[in-house]
Order: structure tokens, then C-alpha cells, then sequence
């Protein structure tokens, strides 16, 4: 807590901290005010005496309307959802286990792996897209969910294995080592003490890697063509976007509720989270 | 229960021999302590018979089983371990309880055995908690009834109570003594502290650098150290140690340094004799220390500068310098000496040890 006088709180806590909040939810502010904005205020000259950029008295619905009736906006939403599920159930699965066997089986080469593992995750997606690409189009998997749910893992699999190798190696090792004792051979072990007791960083693992592929762009943009097949992301900007007309109130109704899944799957785990990421396990 | 049987065990990591060959019969029923600083491989030595590190030469025996290659689980034995190791996510009860369902008992055989060890260590109260709600003390105890409810064949601890304050670990200590008594389950005791060592033990191992330095009852390391480390290490002040010429003048065999010149008593001088004109360390304890008065006689007394003098109501504990060595004296309670003041101290003739200068063995 910071010590002294009332105006040190105001100078050194309270008006940094307001500061740093405008400019972090400015963005979402401005995403939600376009939403219901009615186009007439959209579209005029900012010089005019009228012009009311921060807010609107006269609020409408027409561009949520317009992006459920003529776009194929809950396809996408599922689309999405269907994609991120799949692939992060798959990532957390190879994750946990992977970065289970590496920070616990002393098997050779356990270190150099664990660094292998994670220089795959440094090659930038935006040229590893093009190699998978190819092996899409020779596995005929272009333009479906499948082209996602599998070329997703590239990233959150090493993503999932380094947050949850730190995680275990924070769990002491006697924990297993009683379990062992106790009469439970090592899978047993990893079963019923190590993975329950890992569930905070498990969690937030899944939660990182949903968010990952929920938000995720290109290779969603190069290996889905057909409108029925894309993710929100990608949807929304190619559909609302035609030439150089942006559709801006359906624009931002679509990242509005684009964004509110990954919102509320943050804001349920959030405890979980936060002592996942610090890597804090109580005795 | 069983006896177990350490047999030349070594136990190399890549290029550090932590275990050089250690050997220990230890009977059925008895309470065995390993002891020493740490890195002296006693850790190693209980993790081997765990099944939790792999012996790299040499045979562990439970009972008449050779146990080098099974798992843990296998072997029947039960540890408790420093950290307590408790599963964080289950209950009291279902801590105690894991060992058992593992093994497949009846249900109301588990609840019946959970019950029973709670009773014995006084958790029946906390079966529904979960550990982070306890104590110290109690997830000790918590730890305790996870090894006793599975009635192994033997009992290992590892540094159980270091992390516990000092009452309660004088207070836990007791329990585990009274919890032998009652169950007198073979056990192998680690620990670095020696009063629990002397407390705790049938039989005492004192350890250092891999090595065994002996093996023997509390009370026989304390009076018959075999060398100059067990008679440092047991006993608390420890044991005070100054360098000497054993030398023989008008047929009186005397150990000398500057400050010092002391008789040796009748009942060493055969063993001192081959040592004439030769250093040797001579080893005395502070209790076996205290200010000289008339009855002393002249070849058992020194001279000493008190440095700090300590009060502890039962005893006065004075730190001296003795020329330029150091000695630690343990008095009576009604002596009263300032710092820097000029003492004159008596040794009793039986607490005398004598160690070889070169091999630390005892005379």
C-alpha cells in the first residue's frame, strides 16, 4: 500500500491506474458504441457542429440485425467454438502428458527436447503456413473445420507443454513419490494426485490455447474459402468488408460478440487462472 | 514386520559417489537413526530402501526379499516425508485412506484402520479437512497416520519434524518415540539433528561423506566416540578438541601445548604410550569441565580467558579462549565470572579422549 498523504494516492495509484484503464478498455468502448450507432451518425463529416463521436442518443439494433440476417454469422460463431474446442481438447491432452514426461521421467535428452519443443513454437506462423499448406491440400482437408483443428496444435501444443512442464515441476516431487509408496504404480500417481492438483495450470492452459485459436487469423484466412466455413474473425473482415466499403456498424457488432465467449471463459476461471499462472500450489 | 538388511550399498551419480558403501543389519522391531550433515548420504541411503532411487551396487534386503529391483509399491513399507507430502486436494480422511484403496481393502476396512490410526494421533476432529486447514503439527500427524494405517513391514522418516518450531518438534518427537512403543514396526529414521538422533534411536548411524563413521547405541557413541567427527557431532555443546604433544618426562606421560599441560590418567597411558613425543588431539566435553578448586589435582587443571558467559538458569554456559584455541565449558549455575576474567578449570579424568593427529581414530 502506498504510504503518506491522500495525494499520493491520487498521484502515484489512483490516477495512474485510471489512466491505464481508459486506455485499455477505450477500444471496447468504442467497439460498443459503433454497434449501436444508426448509420446517418456514422457516416458524416467530423467537422459537422453535430458530429457527437463519444456518444449516440438515439441507439439501434440494425447492425446486430444486419449480421444475423445477411451474414452467416452464427455459423461462424459455431464454426469457431467448434475449432477452438477441438483443438485445445487435443493440445491439452499432448500438453499435459508431454510436459508431464518432461520435467518428471529423467529419460536422456529430456532437456534438449524440452528446448525443441519450444523453438517450434518460436517459427512465426506466418511462414509455417505456407509448408502446411501444401500437406492441407495433399490430405484434401481444405475448406474444413479439420484443416483447423489440426494445423491449430502446431502452435498450442509446445504453448501447452511449456506452461504445464513449469507447472508440474512447481508440484513436489514427494507428492508422487508417496502416491508411489502408497502402492500406486506411476500412471496411478500421475491420475489421482499429480493431474487434480495440476488442475489450476491446466485450466489456464485451456483457457490460453482457447483464446489462441478463437482469435487466431491466418491460417483460418488461407486454408477456409466458403463463407459457411469460416471462423468470426475471418468472416467478419471479409464479408464486411467489400472494396474499400467498410460496413462499420456490423463490423464492430461482430467483434463485439466475437469477443464475449473468450470474455466469459475468462471471467468463470479467473481464480483458477491467476494461480495457474503463478504457479502457486498450497500444501 | 521384518529386518532389513543394507548390504555394501553404493550409490553413484554421474561423477559424484554419494553413497560409498554402506552395510547395516537392522533387527525386526528396531528403531535405527541415520544421522549426519547434510550431503553425508543419508537421504540417499533411505530413498534406496524406498525404491525411490536406484542402488548403483550392492543388496537391500526386506525381510528374506531382495528388493534392488522392485517398485515402491511393492516393497511394504511406508515413509514419511519432510514436506509432509500430503495430497492437497484430499481430505484428511482420504489421504490416510489412498495407501489403502491403492491396495484394493474393503471400504469398511478402510474407514475402520483410518479411524483407528486417527484415534492413536489424536486427528479424529480433522477426518473431513483438507491439509492446507491444519497445523503444522497436525499435517505431521496427518503424515504419520498415512504410514501407520497401512501397517507396512517397515517405517521410514525423512527429516520428519525439521520443518516444525522447536516446541513442537520436541513434542512430536515424544509422540513418535511413544508411537514405537505401541506399534514397534521396524523404522529408519533420518535426521541431521542429534538430540533426536540420541532420543529417537535404538541404535544410532552416524554418517558423513557416504561413509558409516559408527554404528552403536545412543549412550556408547556419546561416551566411546570412534573418532574425532562422532565425538564433534553427538553431544551438544559439543565436544571441545585441542592439539597436543603426548610427551614423557620423569616417567609421567603428559599431553602439552602451550596453555596446557595435562596428566594422562592411569587407564589411558598404555594406549598413549606408543604416542611419545608424537601430536595427538586431545578431546574433552564441556560438561566434563568446571572451575578448579583445591581438591584438583595440579595435572588436571588449565588456565582460561572467559570470553562470554551464558546464563541458562541450569547451567552456566562459558565460552573460553585457551591460548589461541577455543573451548566451550559447561558449569554450575552458581558460578559467577565476568568476560575477560582469568579462570582456572578442571577436567574430570574419565571424560579424557585422545584422537591420532593424522587419522582422527580414537586412542
Amino acid at each position: 500500500m502506498i504510504e503518506g498523504g491522500a495525494w499520493r494516492r491520487w498521484v502515484y495509484f489512483r490516477i495512474p491506474l485510471a489512466l491505464f484503464l481508459i486506455f485499455l478498455l477505450f477500444p471496447f468502448y468504442w467497439m460498443i458504441i459503433t454497434t449501436f450507432r444508426p448509420d446517418n451518425e456514422l457516416y458524416i463529416a467530423w467537422q459537422r457542429p453535430t458530429y457527437k463521436p463519444f456518444w449516440t442518443w438515439s441507439p439501434t439494433l440494425d447492425h446486430i440485425k444486419f449480421l444475423f440476417r445477411e451474414t452467416a454469422f452464427t455459423t461462424w460463431l459455431w464454426n469457431t467454438m467448434f475449432i477452438a474446442l477441438c483443438s485445445t481438447l487435443i493440445s491439452l491432452f499432448c500438453g499435459v502428458l508431454a510436459g508431464y514426461a518432461l520435467s518428471r521421467l529423467n529419460f536422456p535428452f529430456a532437456g534438449g527436447l524440452g528446448t525443441a519443443i519450444f523453438i517450434t513454437y518460436l517459427v512465426p506462423q506466418t511462414l509455417l503456413f505456407i509448408p502446411l499448406s501444401e500437406i492441407i491440400r495433399n490430405y484434401k482437408l481444405g475448406d474444413t473445420p479439420w484443416a483447423l483443428i489440426l494445423t491449430y496444435p502446431t502452435f498450442l501444443i509446445p504453448f501447452c507443454t511449456w506452461l504445464m512442464m513449469g507447472y508440474f515441476k512447481a508440484i513436489p516431487k514427494e507428492l508422487e513419490e508417496c502416491a508411489r509408496i502408497d502402492g500406486a504404480s506411476r500412471w496411478k500417481a500421475m491420475m489421482y494426485i499429480i493431474i487434480p492438483v495440476a488442475i489450476p495450470g491446466i485450466l489456464s492452459a485451456g483457457i490460453f490455447a482457447f483464446t489462441l485459436s478463437w482469435n487466431e487469423f491466418i491460417y483460418a484466412l488461407v486454408f477456409l474459402s466458403s463463407p459457411q466455413q469460416k471462423t468470426v474473425p475471418v468472416g467478419v473482415v471479409s464479408e464486411l468488408i467489400r472494396g474499400d466499403v467498410f460496413f462499420w456498424g456490423a463490423l464492430m457488432a461482430g467483434a463485439l460478440l466475437g469477443s464475449i465467449p473468450v470474455a466469459i471463459a475468462y471471467s468463470f476461471f479467473v481464480e483458477h487462472y491467476v494461480s495457474g499462472l503463478t504457479g502457486s500450489v498450497k500444501g | 514386520m521384518a529386518n532389513v538388511s543394507i548390504r555394501d550399498v553404493h550409490k553413484r551419480y554421474d561423477d559424484f559417489h554419494a553413497v560409498k558403501g554402506v552395510s547395516l543389519e537392522i533387527k525386526d522391531h528396531e528403531f535405527l537413526v541415520l544421522v549426519g550433515p547434510s550431503g553425508c548420504g543419508k537421504t540417499t541411503t533411505l530413498r534406496m530402501v524406498a525404491g525411490l532411487e536406484s542402488i548403483t551396487e550392492g543388496q537391500i534386503l526386506i525381510g528374506e526379499t531382495v528388493v534392488n529391483d522392485l517398485p515402491p509399491m511393492d516393497r511394504d513399507i511406508a515413509m514419511v516425508f519432510q514436506n509432509y507430502a500430503l495430497y492437497p486436494h484430499m481430505s484428511v480422511f482420504d489421504n490416510m485412506a489412498f495407501g489403502l484403496k491403492m491396495r484394493k481393502f474393503a471400504k469398511d476396512e478402510i474407514a475402520k484402520r483410518v479411524k483407528e490410526a486417527a484415534d492413536i494421533l489424536g486427528i479424529q476432529d480433522h477426518l473431513h479437512r483438507k491439509p492446507r486447514q491444519l497445523s503444522g503439527g497436525q499435517r505431521q500427524r496427518v503424515a504419520l497416520g498415512r504410514a501407520i494405517v497401512r501397517n507396512p513391514q517397515v517405517f521410514l522418516f525423512d527429516e520428519p519434524l525439521s520443518n516444525l518450531d522447536a516446541k513442537l518438534r520436541v513434542q512430536m518427537r515424544v509422540e513418535i518415540k511413544k508411537l514405537h512403543q505401541r506399534l514397534s514396526t521396524t523404522s529408519i529414521y533420518v535426521t541431521h539433528d542429534q538430540v533426536e538422533a540420541m532420543t529417537l534411536g535404538d541404535r544410532v548411524v552416524v554418517m558423513k561423506d557416504g561413509l558409516i563413521q559408527q554404528v552403536g547405541e545412543p549412550l556408547e557413541l556419546y561416551n566411546n566416540p570412534a573418532n574425532k567427527y562422532v565425538a564433534g557431532f553427538i553431544g551438544s555443546p559439543a565436544m571441545n578438541f585441542a592439539n597436543v604433544t603426548i610427551r614423557e618426562k620423569d616417567g609421567v606421560l603428559a599431553a602439552e601445548n602451550e596453555v596446557m599441560h595435562i596428566a594422562v590418567p592411569d587407564a589411558l597411558k598404555a594406549r598413549l604410550a606408543p604416542y611419545n613425543g608424537k601430536p595427538a588431539t586431545l578431546g574433552i566435553r564441556p560438561e566434563d569441565l568446571h572451575m578448579a578448586g583445591d581438591a584438583d589435582p595440579a595435572g588436571l587443571t588449565f588456565e582460561a580467558v572467559v570470553e562470554v558467559a551464558e546464563q541458562l538458569g541450569s547451567e552456566v554456559i562459558l565460552d573460553l579462549a585457551v591460548g589461541a584455541d577455543s573451548m566451550v565449558a559447561s558449569v554450575e549455575p552458581t558460578v559467577r565470572v565476568k568476560s575477560q576474567q582469568k579462570v582456572r578449570l578442571g577436567l574430570n579424568a574419565k571424560g579424557l579422549r585422545f584422537f591420532d593427529a593424522a587419522t582422527e581414530k580414537a586412542i
